[in-house]
């Protein structure tokens, strides 16, 4: 036996324990419907892992661990899911969450399951997961997951094992019965904590109010390989509490914030300690628990062996409910536990009494009255603290005070309530603070996070206007520089076209160079394979960039290059040339006649310079001429030919419209002229006659130039307009929903200020049409898109898509092919590149062109 | 004489000593900015909703450490004027203007089927808090929204909602119990107590 130490305060409630330990544990029965929560323990709720309609077995797992700090959810019986969703749990809050129901189909069919032959040859940490896996949580009230108890750090060094066999609140006697009926398995679950734990001194703490459960620990420990003492502490009330009971038993203090570990102790539950046996030899998950049902509302108050998610109501008519003499249903003890008024509230792994009180057993208190300052609260608190000042402090809502004198050491264990002479619910003012100190954090978190985004985004901002002024100054540098050049060279004889085209050439070139360099750059990250896939990505793009540019580039070059050959250029210095040629050859002509004149010598050697510049001046003639008339032609059929019809179709339409008015002019002439018996009246008749033709013929031709132009474009864009249009209506339409749902508001608002405004009404009135309209042409222009046939309309859209392609490709083709020529005249070193992508694009050409004539002759087949 | 000159001159020296001692540590502990703009930060709740006039929390935290009024921020409420009044040792004030009622705390909403996709709200959100793109339904992210109601007025087509925080199990808190001196606190020991409470 070892030695008890005692701890600050504490009371003496009634205990009211015998009424349920007259019967040994029954089994309760199988019920229709189970209702099992997703969370039963502190920590993340599982995540289900079946569907609705899915048949589970006995012992199945139904909720995945979410998280460490998590223990996953098992069926208790066989049956089938029938839903998934908010049912009510037990919670002093009394709202629903999520559940999982099964209704049982009395087969209680297990799932395939064996205990481990040897828990000791795994090694810890998987004992550790194996125990997590059976949905282990500590069962004494709090749920705290097993699992995350037993997974120490290396610097907890435990030295203590302690079973908290306390069971200090009245009326329980689920741990009793416990001990009593299975105090071997009990300490063949201590086996298994041993084993992980290795501490070196084991305590059983129990109150020496269960005589029988401490006889048959003894007699069980006797076989057992470990020491393990049974210390009967005596009943005081919470000695059940984990920090007391370490305290009854080794004097340690587990310190303000700190964990048992802190101090060398792990303590667990006897209803956990049983439940891993159950999980080790067995195999079986936690899907039971053994919960008292008692109180003077109940025939035969005993202890169930309950499956997880029995609703109270099926346990409560198992021991005899008596309807009528219950006032109160009550989860859990009488100090610690809570009210509920859902009999279909299902029992939970942390579910260990239900008491159905009747009005004299628990009588509703009496009206609180003002704190008077005696002190017994102070007397009777456990973690000695001031329940008087947290008190004060909690009504007051000042909460910082309340803080510094420990309010989050307060184990609401109600000692204080319950000695209250004035009857003040004083646990219910430290629950409160407590929530309303935590939601204050979460607040205070809250704002940081948002001051932080709010911060972030003006930075952004700031950082997008400054950019803009940067760039805009820039442009307008840039601006003025472009300005100051053009002067220049304005003002400076023009560049010669060939030193233009050489710098576009240089250009163009350098730009090669650069995509060259990239693209072995780029070849580099991608045979490296530790590159990270941003970092090709960049490559990726800074060579796209290099392209685009070099392109860009040779786009300049190419349209140079007309320009540079531009005929008036070309016209004048073959004009020169002739011009030079005619007066070189007079100049011999000459030469030649004084020679002859004088009969010099060398005569025979001007006559043929005079052939040969002939020869020279004629050909400079002819190119001249020809030029000019090429130019001429060019330059007569260009316009004719750009000329879009839209303009031959506008002169036109202005005609006809200029022959009307001279029409109705002269027309209004002619009566007039009738009206007053003039003598012309006959010429203005001619006159008339003749315009009237005028305009029909005018008419005719408009007609005629505009037909496929209204034509054309209607016929090809109609497939992709509808698209946009129905969403512009579709826009429309909520617009003027909107509108009018204001209009209304404001209508309200005047309404009930009594000031009537039929210009308002009317102004509803229009809107309301105005709704009715958009929509209908919405509805309408959705109707008339899905009515037509969609075939058709895929195919034609799969035409021009497919030519549109083609039309793509040959450009592509064609520009390539400039480009390689261009290459060759500069014995460029990129001429095998280029021409292995023509030989690309002219493949995925001929590709183009077969899809189009397949895509035809299946139409045509059609 | 000499004594006086001395003690004069003595007390002139101490004087230049100490004014140079007091004007250099004036530069080397110079605290940039202002701490009590921090501190009044930090008691603001950051919804950066604007009601108070001011276009975020920090300008208005700027403008009461200037002297401004404390009772412009409704989404703080009496709670915020107190902790204010508290720190900047004034009289606490009532809360100013039209939302004058103990603000719910919301979030918004937007209704998706009728989103129209025209990035105005998103504009709009002081915090980042709304997803988006042009002519692509838009979303809120519920746990980064303050409830500061600026994207409410700029939709065109009024899909946003403003809805409480909706209360559930794990947000569920403890409700403080009844003041007991409210009931009583009329009564001395020679009044009796109302009948009704005799009752109960």
């Amino acid at each position: 036996m070892g030695k008890v130490f005692s701890f600050h305060g504490g009371i003496h409630p009634p205990e009211n324990k015998h009424q349920s330990t007259q019967l040994p544990i029954a089994t309760a029965p199988l019920p229709k419907l189970l209702h099992i929560p997703l969370q039963q323990h502190i920590g993340a709720a599982s995540k289900a892992c079946v569907k609705i309609g899915d048949k589970v077995l006995k012992g199945q797992r139904i909720g995945d661990a979410q998280g460490d700090f998590s223990v996953p959810v098992h069926a208790s019986s066989s049956g089938i899911v029938t839903a998934i969703g908010n049912h009510a749990v037990p919670h002093p809050s009394g709202m629903p969450a999520t559940c999982i129901s099964i209704e049982t189909d009395g087969q209680e069919q297990w799932i395939a399951h064996s205990g481990l032959a040897d828990f000791t040859a795994l090694s810890s940490a998987e004992l550790i997961d194996y125990i997590r896996d059976r949905g282990i949580c500590g069962m004494g009230g709090a749920g705290f997951p097993t699992a995350v108890k037993l997974h120490l750090g290396d610097h907890h060094i435990i030295n203590t094992l302690i079973i908290n066999a306390a069971e200090c609140e009245p009326y329980i006697s689920a741990d009793d019965l416990l001990m009593r009926e299975h105090a071997e398995h009990i300490i063949a679950g201590i086996d298994v904590l041993q084993h992980l734990i290795k501490a070196s001194h084991i305590i059983i703490g129990i109150e020496d109010n269960k005589p029988q459960a401490i006889r048959a620990l003894e007699t069980a420990i006797a076989g057992c390989r470990y020491n393990i003492d049974v210390v009967s502490v005596p009943t005081k009330y919470p000695s059940g509490g984990e920090k007391q009971l370490i305290q009854l038993l080794t004097n340690i203090e587990v310190p303000h914030g700190g964990i048992p570990a802190d101090v060398g102790i792990v303590c667990q539950n006897v209803g956990t300690v049983y439940a891993i046996h159950r999980a080790i030899a067995y195999g079986e998950s936690l899907i039971s628990r053994v919960v008292t049902v008692t109180g003077d509302g109940v025939n035969k108050p005993q202890n169930f062996e309950t499956l997880i998610g029995t609703p109270f109501s099926a346990l409560l008519e198992a021991a005899g409910y008596l309807q009528n003499n219950t006032s109160r249903l009550i989860v859990g003890g009488p100090m610690m536990g809570y009210t509920i008024d859902d009999l279909e509230i299902p029992v939970s792994k942390t579910t260990n009494c239900i008491i159905a009180a009747s009005p004299q057993e628990m009588p509703a208190p009496d009206p609180a009255l003002a704190c008077i300052r005696c002190g017994q609260c102070e007397q009777v608190c456990p973690v000695q603290l001031l329940p008087q000042q947290l008190h004060w402090y909690a009504k007051s809502q000042e909460y910082d005070k309340a803080q510094q004198h420990n309010l989050f050491d307060c184990i609401e264990c109600g000692a204080c309530s319950f000695v209250c002479p004035s009857n003040i619910p004083l646990v219910q003012y430290y629950r409160h603070a407590k929530t309303a100190i935590k939601e204050e954090a979460q607040d205070k978190r809250k704002s940081d996070i948002a001051r932080q985004r709010f911060e972030a985004k003006q930075m952004r901002e700031q950082r997008a206007i400054e950019e803009k002024a940067t760039k805009r100054k820039a442009r307008a540098e840039q601006a003025a520089k472009a300005q100051a050049e053009k002067q220049k060279v304005a003002q400076q004889p023009p560049l010669d076209s060939a030193e233009q085209q050489q710098l576009l050439k240089q250009q163009v070139s350098a730009e090669k160079l650069n995509v060259e360099q990239l693209q072995q750059q780029f070849a580099v990250l991608q045979t490296q394979s530790n590159t990270e896939a941003s970092a090709i990505q960049l490559g990726d793009l800074q060579l796209k960039k290099a392209q685009l540019n070099l392109q860009r580039a040779e786009q300049a070059l190419l349209s140079y290059q007309p320009a540079d050959c531009a005929p008036d250029i070309d016209i004048k210095k073959l004009k020169v040339a002739a011009a030079m040629a005619s007066t070189k050859l007079k100049k011999a002509q000459r030469a030649l006649k004084n020679a002859q004149e004088k009969s010099q010598p060398g005569i025979e050697l001007l006559t043929t310079t005079i052939l040969a510049l002939e020869k020279t001046a004629s050909s400079a003639n002819a190119a001249y001429s020809d030029a000019s008339n090429h130019c001429l032609a060019t330059c007569s059929t260009n316009p004719v030919s750009t000329e879009p019809a839209t303009g031959d179709a506008k002169k036109l339409k202005i005609a006809v419209a200029i022959a009307r008015t001279k029409l109705k002019r002269a027309q209004a002439q002619l009566s007039k002229a009738t009206a007053e018996g003039a003598d012309n009246l006959a010429e203005l008749a001619q006159s008339v006659t003749d315009l009237s033709a005028k305009l029909s013929t005018a008419e005719a031709a408009f007609k005629v130039t505009s037909a496929p132009i209204q034509t054309q474009p209607t016929g090809d864009s109609h497939p992709s307009r509808d698209q946009p249009d129905l969403k512009t209506l579709k826009t429309m339409a909520a617009i003027a929903r909107t509108k009018l749902k204001k209009a209304h508001s404001q209508l309200e608002k005047l309404s009930v200020e009594d000031q009537p405004d039929h210009q308002l009404l009317a102004e509803i009135a229009r809107l309301e049409e105005k709704v009715l309209k958009t929509q209908a042409s919405y509805l309408q222009a959705k109707d008339s898109i899905s009515s037509q046939p969609d075939a058709e309309q895929n195919k034609a859209a799969k035409q021009a898509s497919l030519e549109e392609h083609l039309q793509k490709t040959l450009s592509l083709f064609d520009r390539a092919q400039q480009a390689l020529q261009k290459a060759e005249a500069n014995k460029s070193p990129a001429v095998e590149k280029m021409r292995i992508s023509i030989e690309k694009i002219s493949t995925k050409l001929a590709a183009a062109e077969h899809a189009l004539q397949q895509h035809n002759s299946s139409q045509d087949q059609e | 004489m000499i004594s006086i000159v001395m003690s004069v001159l003595v007390l002139l020296g101490l004087a230049v000593l100490f004014g140079l001692i007091l004007g250099f540590s004036s530069i080397k502990f110079h605290v940039a900015g202002n701490p009590i703009v921090d501190q009044i930060d930090g008691i603001l709740p950051q919804t950066q909703c604007g009601q108070c006039g001011h276009p975020g929390c920090r300008p208005y935290a700027e403008s009461i450490a200037n002297g401004e009024a404390i009772n412009k921020c409704p989404p703080g409420g009496q709670a915020t004027i107190e902790a204010l009044a508290d720190l900047l040792d004034v009289e606490v004030l009532e809360l100013d203007g039209e939302h004058a009622d103990i603000p719910i705390k919301t979030v918004a909403y937007i209704r998706e089927d009728e989103c129209i996709g025209c990035t105005k709200c998103i504009q709009a959100c002081p915090v980042d808090a709304i997803l988006g793109a042009a002519k692509q339904m838009h979303t809120v992210i519920i746990d980064e929204c303050t409830g500061c109601d600026l994207c409410v007025a700029p939709c065109p087509v009024d899909c946003i909602d403003m809805l409480p925080i909706a209360s559930n199990i794990t947000n569920w808190k403890w409700q403080a119990p009844a003041d007991p001196q409210q009931v009583f606190q009329q009564i001395i020991a020679t009044d009796k107590r109302p009948e009704v409470e005799l009752q109960s």
